[in-house]
């Protein structure tokens, strides 16, 4: 049972967010080409650098913090409006009169859905971001292919993509929690789940960017 | 006075109302009844104009609703109140708001009319004391009432109550029906109801409209309900064991 | 939707409050969570930037430089924006989505209310007036964010100034403006038209919110890039 739950939420929380993921992800990418492009065209830059500066912004922070974000914004509001839901229509006390540990079964289920799916999702934010940067690049005749691709095997260090697993784990706990937090203790009706995957959104942006930042004092 | 002129609604191959005609008259409680899917709601919503029906005429005192432009519509709806099946109070406002809310919309009046009005209203459905609360924080009963004070404040000639006993005691109904009852004959209103309570109907309906399938099966007086031969009328009205009985009992009687 | 929108309103005065409402509800409300994201995310680029050059050769008052920038061209505008459609844009559509399942646009229709221009159009003024202030605040905080930090990284804080001084454009501010406009359109009618034409229950409502933030964060960046492309 607890297991197709799981899967269940993995289907609700990965897949179905792989699209929203995928264009922001190669959106963010080419913006922060074209805008870094933009922000260095008076110095004298090599044009590489586009490629080393668009592969680590995406791995260190845009991968990890904007996808969180967004996910935040649909996945957060959904778990914490589907919790709500059951909570007001008493679908939560019908469980515990079966005797259902309703927190771990409904709770649990979706937190460990969100820390397998979340981090992958990341990867492919990561992955597709620097797609768009090329694509960017490409398509706005900044520079050809290889010189982007030369700066993509510009002074990379492994350790950065751990910093971003290490990002993808507690962003992803963070906004399960929360947002189950929010929609488990619903009280009232329509208005109130509303507020609550309002709180949810809210409140796991805030605690995404602040432990952001504690990590990037402590791994850097 | 409404008239209603064979009025034909259809959700693409479904259809709901096959050609309904009938007559609402001014300073009766006139009643729709009819089992779930019966067509009462949507008859109802094209009866304001919240649906746009497929065929037929709905004559609002002798003036063709269904052919008039936005505007003239608009004015027709200024002489309509309506109150909702769950009220429908707008939760960022409370209950004073919520009745002052047409009067700020549509009249120029100084802000010491309106009070009076609004106080007058709710005095009238006997809501004091409750001005500043929100929808939220009061009861079934009470939203009702703040729902009926809304729909009377700018003096309607028509009145519409979708189901007003809807999710409610039957001592809180019973009062809801004559506060109805007594605001109709007051301000000879039309007023139009859709129910599928028996005591309302029994109680209250001077005209009933029973609505079967989508077609007008049965009208009358609730007196003329229980001399009524109609099979479907009686399977509906006299539905539980207790009220065939009682029905017998008046049989016996009569 | 839009088309509807325009028409003659019955009292302006009620009009002005529902927005002035709307805007307490937009402004007020989210000042604080944008406070506190700009203040982060400035000190994490500068932390990140200060790592990410450590090897090369840029000169140390350059972070000053590329914070300011980077709060103004991208961060600022774009940021702001994705936590404003997680925040106003879902509350939005599910104001207006229990304001259509619990019968109340159906109340203002009958009373002779045109619902659309009463309920959507203040807040997309709202938004309008109040999203481009809110991303102005963000970007100081931002530029503060990143000195503070900077300065516990171990840069000193003239460096820092100098940069901050450095090749000041007019030009980005613009840019971030435009986006912020942009943006805050984009989410109020995205939010407004997925909360206002809801069907069904408090289930159908829960979505329609998750899908007034999808949309909506997808069109933000988007824009962001159409904007890019276009201005710089």
């Amino acid at each position: 049972m607890y297991w197709r739950e799981s899967m269940r939420q993995m289907n609700s929380i990965g897949i179905e967010s792989i699209p929203i993921v995928a264009v922001v992800a190669l959106f963010i990418g080419a913006v922060t080409a074209v805008q870094f492009a933009y922000q260095v065209q008076d110095f004298a830059v090599p044009m590489y650098y586009i490629g080393f500066i668009v592969r680590d912004s995406m791995i260190i922070e845009m991968a990890p913090t904007i996808t969180c974000m967004i996910l935040a914004g649909k996945v957060g509001s959904n778990m914490a409006s589907e919790l709500g839901n059951m909570r007001i229509t008493e679908q939560i006390d019908a469980l515990e009169i079966m005797g259902v540990n309703t927190s771990s079964y409904l709770v649990g289920t979706k937190l460990v859905a969100g820390l397998i799916t979340i981090p992958m999702l990341i990867i492919l934010a990561a992955l597709l971001g620097i797609v768009g940067g090329l694509l960017a690049v490409v398509l706005s005749d900044l520079m050809p292919l290889g010189v982007y691709e030369r700066g993509l095997h510009l002074f990379f260090v492994p350790f950065n993509v751990k910093m971003m697993m290490i990002k993808g784990f507690v962003f992803a706990f963070i906004l399960s929690t929360v947002a189950c937090y929010h929609g488990y203790h619903v009280k009232g009706g329509a208005i109130q789940i509303g507020e609550a995957s309002t709180k949810a959104v809210v409140h796991s942006n805030i605690l995404i960017l602040l432990s952001d930042y504690v990590i990037a004092e402590i791994l850097l | 006075m409404i008239e209603v002129k064979n009025i034909k609604k259809h959700f693409g191959d479904k259809k709901v109302l096959k050609g309904i005609s009938t007559v609402f008259e001014a300073g009766k409680a006139n009643l729709i009844i009819g089992t779930s899917g019966s067509g009462k709601t949507v008859f109802m919503k094209c009866l304001v104009g919240l649906l746009e029906p497929n065929d037929g005429a709905i004559l609002y005192d002798g003036e063709n609703f269904s052919q008039m432009t936005k505007k003239e519509r608009k004015s027709i709806r200024r002489k309509i109140g309506m109150l909702f099946q769950g009220s429908a109070l707008f939760d960022s406002m409370t209950v004073e708001e919520n009745v002052l809310f047409p009067l700020n919309m549509f009249t120029d009046w100084s802000t010491k009319e309106k009070m009076d009005r609004v106080n007058f209203c709710l005095e009238r459905v006997n809501l004091v004391g409750a001005n500043d609360k929100y929808p939220g924080e009061i009861s079934g009963g009470m939203m009702k009432r703040v729902g009926i004070a809304r729909s009377i404040v700018l003096n309607p000639k028509y009145l519409f109550c979708d189901e007003p006993n809807s999710g409610l005691d039957p001592q809180t109904s019973l009062l809801i029906d004559e506060l109805l009852t007594d605001i109709t004959k007051e301000y000879n209103i039309t007023t139009i109801i859709n129910t599928h309570d028996m005591n309302s109907v029994m109680g209250m309906g001077e005209k009933v409209v029973f609505l079967h399938q989508g077609y007008k099966d049965w009208e009358g007086s609730n007196k003329d309900i229980l001399q009524s031969k109609n099979q479907l009328l009686n399977d509906f009205i006299f539905a539980s064991d207790f009220l065939k009985a009682l029905r017998k009992g008046i049989d016996n009687v009569g | 939707m839009l088309k509807q929108m325009i028409s003659v309103p019955e009292s302006a005065y009620m009009y002005w409050k529902e927005t002035v409402r709307q805007m307490n509800h937009i402004g007020v409300g989210s000042l604080i969570i944008i406070g506190i994201i700009s203040f982060f995310t400035g000190a994490v680029t500068a932390v990140q930037f200060a790592y990410q050059l450590s090897g090369s050769y840029f000169p140390p008052y350059l972070l000053g430089f590329v914070i300011r920038d980077s709060m103004i061209i991208e961060l600022a505008p774009t940021l702001s924006c994705l936590v404003l459609a997680g925040k106003v844009g879902s509350n939005m559509a599910s104001e207006l989505g229990t304001m259509r399942i619990s019968e109340q646009i159906d109340a203002l229709e009958v009373m002779g209310v045109n619902s659309t221009a009463y309920l959507v159009a203040p807040k997309i003024f709202a938004a309008l007036i109040i999203v481009p202030p809110l991303i102005i605040i963000s970007a100081f905080l931002g530029v503060y964010g990143g000195l503070l930090a900077a300065v516990n990284y171990g840069i000193a804080q003239e460096m820092f100034e100098k940069g901050l001084l450095y090749m000041f454009d007019p030009f980005n501010v613009v840019i971030m403006l435009v986006k912020a406009y942009v943006f805050a359109f984009l989410i109020a009618t995205v939010s407004c038209y997925q909360g206002f034409y809801v069907k069904g229950g408090a289930l159908d409502i829960g979505k329609a919110s998750t899908r007034a933030v999808v949309f909506s964060s997808i069109l933000v960046v988007l824009f962001d890039y159409l904007i890019a492309v276009v201005m710089t």
